[in-house]
């Protein structure tokens, strides 16, 4: 530890930390462009410039590491002079366009000139100006504006290692940019928007859409995938526009995927937004006391074994649970959330977890990946495995489709084999102290799922990866409903029929809560399909009643990422024109039907929740489980198949009902898959 | 005029070749990045035995970044970064005139008239009709005792004036060959132009 005085406070702080650090612990704020504390630093905006007493010029606070007994001061008249001085170079070549630019309002540099500009410009010169960067439909480029702070640059290379920025040219000359022209290929692009200080990068969806200050800002969490991304959800009036990532350390840090990001605009459109019923093999617009009574209806006299219920990929917990319940009053045990199929064995929660957690991943020496692609089904959760391999020491192998995960791999084989034949990985795994599996949702859609989670299981015991201080097994799922409604027991109860046996005419009356992720048309003909949610897809196509839900920015609820996180997100918005809360629509119809469900309110749904299990009403927590059973899933692991392992998301863009709505993600799909995008679907 | 077009492909022939091998092995293991500079400098120089324009076109930087393990971005920082390498065609005499202070008050504002009158173009990065001639303005050369400086490709021509320019280019024009570097103004080296004040040959022994 140093310990050195800022402006005659006495700090201390860890060898190594840079001044800056130490001016920020004494709570002196240092103005900056360049300096990111994700980042490695690059000290060329040079506006951090403090004193230090011995040292006889200003020094750039985020370069210079701490001295034992150093005298800093932040507050000098040649600090301010020194910053006025870089502040006017770095507006020589600035524009002055601020009323025209979409930063206007949260730009460092404007709220920095405040404090240090000069109120008229001395530089009558001509600027510097650049033309115009097409990287691609998320990314909006300015690069007059650029200040050269190269944030960007070192994003792609380090965090997202997509390494496709790059400062082309010197001096004067220099560019920002790809050289090539080409569309931004990383998932996290849409990062380096909110890293820019300046308005060179701005969000292209957003152009010139609203002002930050007209917004209204909810927490919320993100439901694209199974990371559950800590979000800000910017809404003016009844729109929302615009999705922000929340720091959170232990899930996503400050990063976002791309589609969390900009599938906003997926939720303006197709919208159920009225109930609509079946009549002669039509869809036609009803009222909500129309479509109870069509329900009603068609549930009298039906047994409850022939009712089912599957709920989909972004619902909350709290309508799961409400349309838990009101399956178990209509006496059905039939529901079911792993529409994909999948084999997840919901006996123990470890069995389909993310048991090392997010930020565990930066304590594992190896990594074995088992059918997965996490770039493309979890970006952020990528991302935190790129930083554990880049400070070195982590052995990754790779079972399943070969593609660029942004880190060094072994690739071991494509199908199940590889799992008893890892060749020298093995060694890599045995030999490591902390080793971990993912085990992707490709793996586990298969007819012989069961058995290649039980191998996966026998594989992580048999690697030392299972101990009282170390859990390695790890599931990685794509849906951000999946672990929530497995925690609530969204799955058949006793002599209840999962997915495939729902399908097939196996029930007279299906319920689909925002259900689109299976093949529809395997319905039986004769089953009434009952398609509550938010979105006109897949599921809404084949209901006979259509009940319009909320998306997940129209209503609170809870959701459980991949490692088992509750998390809490608001209401930003109200749902559009008829729609309701899901869980508001299920309490009425359930009153309707004469099977009310016990709880009047959202605090007492709340409560009926964490009654059922406590993990609900843990938010923002992780229960970090020990591996200290060994006893494996039910599953056969010699009944493995041969196939190769096919991941389960091929087009990152669109994955669900409000990406597939989105225009923004669809330019994406076109930018980047190009013709392809039909063969990845 | 810049008539060549970017190439399709680019490979290494067998002589440089034998440079880039030479070249990479100069750097342990791992740390073949360091060849960019090399490696680029390899491609130039085959660019212009096989097509008489000095340059590297981007797909010798995609070659050199996959052959070392680079992003591709990273080579054409580089590559855009030093003006030794050309990453636009240039003329098979590539006319690099220091402008600095130095060779400024020598005058090699005549040196640059006398190019532009003898190229027949107007600015600096342009490209004579012939496609003969670039001509382009660089920093200082660091022979400021030989003042004003032409290089031309890899190779000094000092003590230059508007005539000598004329002269020398003229017989550029007419096919001759690059004559040998150095003084054209007839002195050896950096000695004084008028003649040695110094170092004289003495007729008495030395006591």
């Amino acid at each position: 530890m140093a310990k050195v005085t800022v402006d005659g406070i006495e700090v201390e702080v860890a060898n190594g930390a840079s001044v800056l650090q130490a001016c920020e612990a004494a709570g002196k704020e240092i103005p900056r462009f360049c300096y990111h504390e994700r980042l490695s630093i690059a000290g060329n905006c040079r506006m951090c410039l403090v004193e230090i007493e011995k040292m006889p010029k200003p020094v750039a606070s985020c370069g210079q590491p701490v001295g034992d007994g150093m005298v800093i001061k932040t507050d000098t008249e040649m600090v301010r002079k020194a910053r006025r001085g870089v502040m006017e170079f770095l507006l020589v070549n600035h524009p002055l366009d601020c009323p025209i630019c979409d930063q206007g309002g949260e730009c460092d540099l404007q709220d920095e000139a405040v404090g240090y500009g000069r109120g008229y410009s001395r530089y009558d010169e001509n600027k510097r100006s650049v033309g115009q960067a097409d990287w691609g439909p998320l990314v909006k480029t300015t690069m007059t504006r650029c200040i050269h702070c190269t944030r960007c640059i070192r994003f792609s290379t380090e965090v997202a290692g997509v390494p496709e920025l790059g400062a082309t040219a010197r001096g004067e000359s220099m560019q920002v940019g790809t050289y090539v022209e080409k569309a931004l290929s990383s998932e996290l692009s849409g990062n380096i928007i909110d890293l820019c200080p300046v308005g060179a990068l701005t969000s292209k969806p957003y152009a010139y859409t609203a002002r930050p200050w007209e917004l209204k800002k909810t927490d919320s969490v993100d439901v694209f995938d199974a990371v559950g991304a800590n979000i800000r959800v910017d809404a003016r009036g009844a729109e929302v526009l615009r999705i922000l990532p929340r720091v959170n350390d232990a899930v996503n840090e400050e990063w976002l995927g791309d589609k969390s990001r900009f599938a906003v605009d997926g939720l303006k459109r197709r919208r159920l937004d009225r109930p609509w019923i079946r009549e002669n093999g039509k869809l036609r617009a009803a009222s909500w006391e129309e479509a109870f009574a069509a329900i009603a209806d068609r549930l009298k006299n039906v047994p409850g074994e022939r009712i089912g219920a599957i709920a989909g990929d972004q619902c909350d917990a709290e309508s799961m649970l409400a349309l838990k319940d009101m399956m178990a009053a209509l006496g059905s045990a039939n529901i079911d959330c792993r529409q994909d199929g999948a084999a997840l064995d919901a006996t123990r929660r470890e069995f389909y977890l993310f048991n090392t957690t997010i930020a565990g991943i930066e304590e594992a020496d190896a990594l074995l990946i088992i059918g997965s692609n996490p770039r493309r089904e979890a970006p952020v959760l990528n991302a935190r495995i790129r930083k554990r391999w880049l400070s070195g020491g982590l052995a990754v192998g790779l079972i399943g489709e070969e593609a660029d995960l942004t880190y060094g791999f072994d690739y071991i084989g494509g199908g199940p084999e590889s799992l008893q034949a890892l060749g020298s990985f093995a060694d890599k795994l045995r030999t490591a102290k902390k080793p971990m599996i993912i085990l992707g949702q490709g793996a586990l859609q298969r007819d012989d799922g069961a058995a290649v989670l039980a191998a996966a299981w026998a594989l992580a015991a048999q690697y030392n990866m299972l101990n009282v201080d170390w859990h390695g097994f790890n599931v990685l799922h794509t849906a951000a409903a999946r672990v929530g409604a497995l925690d609530l027991g969204f799955v058949p109860g006793t002599g209840g029929k999962n997915v495939a046996a729902m399908l097939g005419g196996g029930v007279d009356v299906l319920w689909l809560l925002a259900a689109d992720e299976f093949e529809t048309s395997k319905i039986g003909a004769e089953t009434f399909v009952i398609y509550q949610g938010h979105h006109g897809d897949a599921g809404a196509a084949r209901a006979d009643v259509i009940l319009p839900g909320a998306a997940y920015t129209e209503k609170p609820g809870t959701y459980v990422n991949t490692e088992g996180r509750a998390q809490f997100g608001f209401m930003a918005v109200s749902p559009p024109g008829d729609a309701r809360e899901d869980w508001r629509i299920l309490r009425a119809i359930s009153a309707y039907i004469g099977h009310a469900l016990p709880y009047d309110d959202f605090a007492q749904l709340r409560a009926q929740l964490i009654q059922t299990n406590p993990i609900f009403g843990e938010i923002g927590e992780v229960r970090r489980l020990a591996g200290s059973n060994l006893e494996g899933p039910v599953g056969n692991a010699a009944a493995i198949g041969t196939a190769p392992f096919i991941n389960a998301v091929h087009n990152y863009y669109q994955t669900d009902p409000i990406s597939r709505a989105s225009p923004t993600m669809a330019a994406c799909v076109a930018a980047h898959y190009g013709t392809q995008a039909e063969a990845a679907e | 005029m810049n008539t060549q077009a970017e190439p399709k492909s680019f490979e290494f022939d067998t002589e440089a070749e034998a440079l880039v091998t030479a070249a990479i092995a100069h750097y342990p293991m791992g740390k073949q990045a360091s060849a960019v500079m090399p490696l680029l400098d390899i491609a130039q120089r085959q660019m212009a035995r096989h097509t008489g324009s000095a340059w590297v076109p981007r797909v010798a930087m995609d070659v050199i970044a996959k052959r070392l393990g680079m992003a591709p971005i990273r080579v054409y920082e580089v590559a855009t970064f030093y003006l030794m390498y050309n990453t636009k065609p240039v003329g098979k005499y590539h006319l690099q005139v220091c402008t600095t202070t130095p060779c400024w008050l020598r005058g090699s504002d005549d040196v640059v008239a006398a190019c532009k009158s003898q190229a027949g173009i107007s600015e600096f990065g342009e490209t004579s009709a012939n496609g003969l001639f670039t001509m382009s303005e660089v920093e200082c050369l660091g022979a400021c005792v030989n003042a004003p400086i032409l290089q031309i490709n890899d190779d000094y021509f000092e003590d230059m004036d508007g005539v000598r320019t004329e002269v020398l280019l003229g017989d550029l024009k007419a096919g001759g060959a690059l004559p040998p570097a150095g003084s054209t103004a007839g002195r050896s080296g950096s000695a004084p132009a008028t003649g040695l004040t110094a170092l004289l040959p003495t007729t008495e022994p030395a006591e």
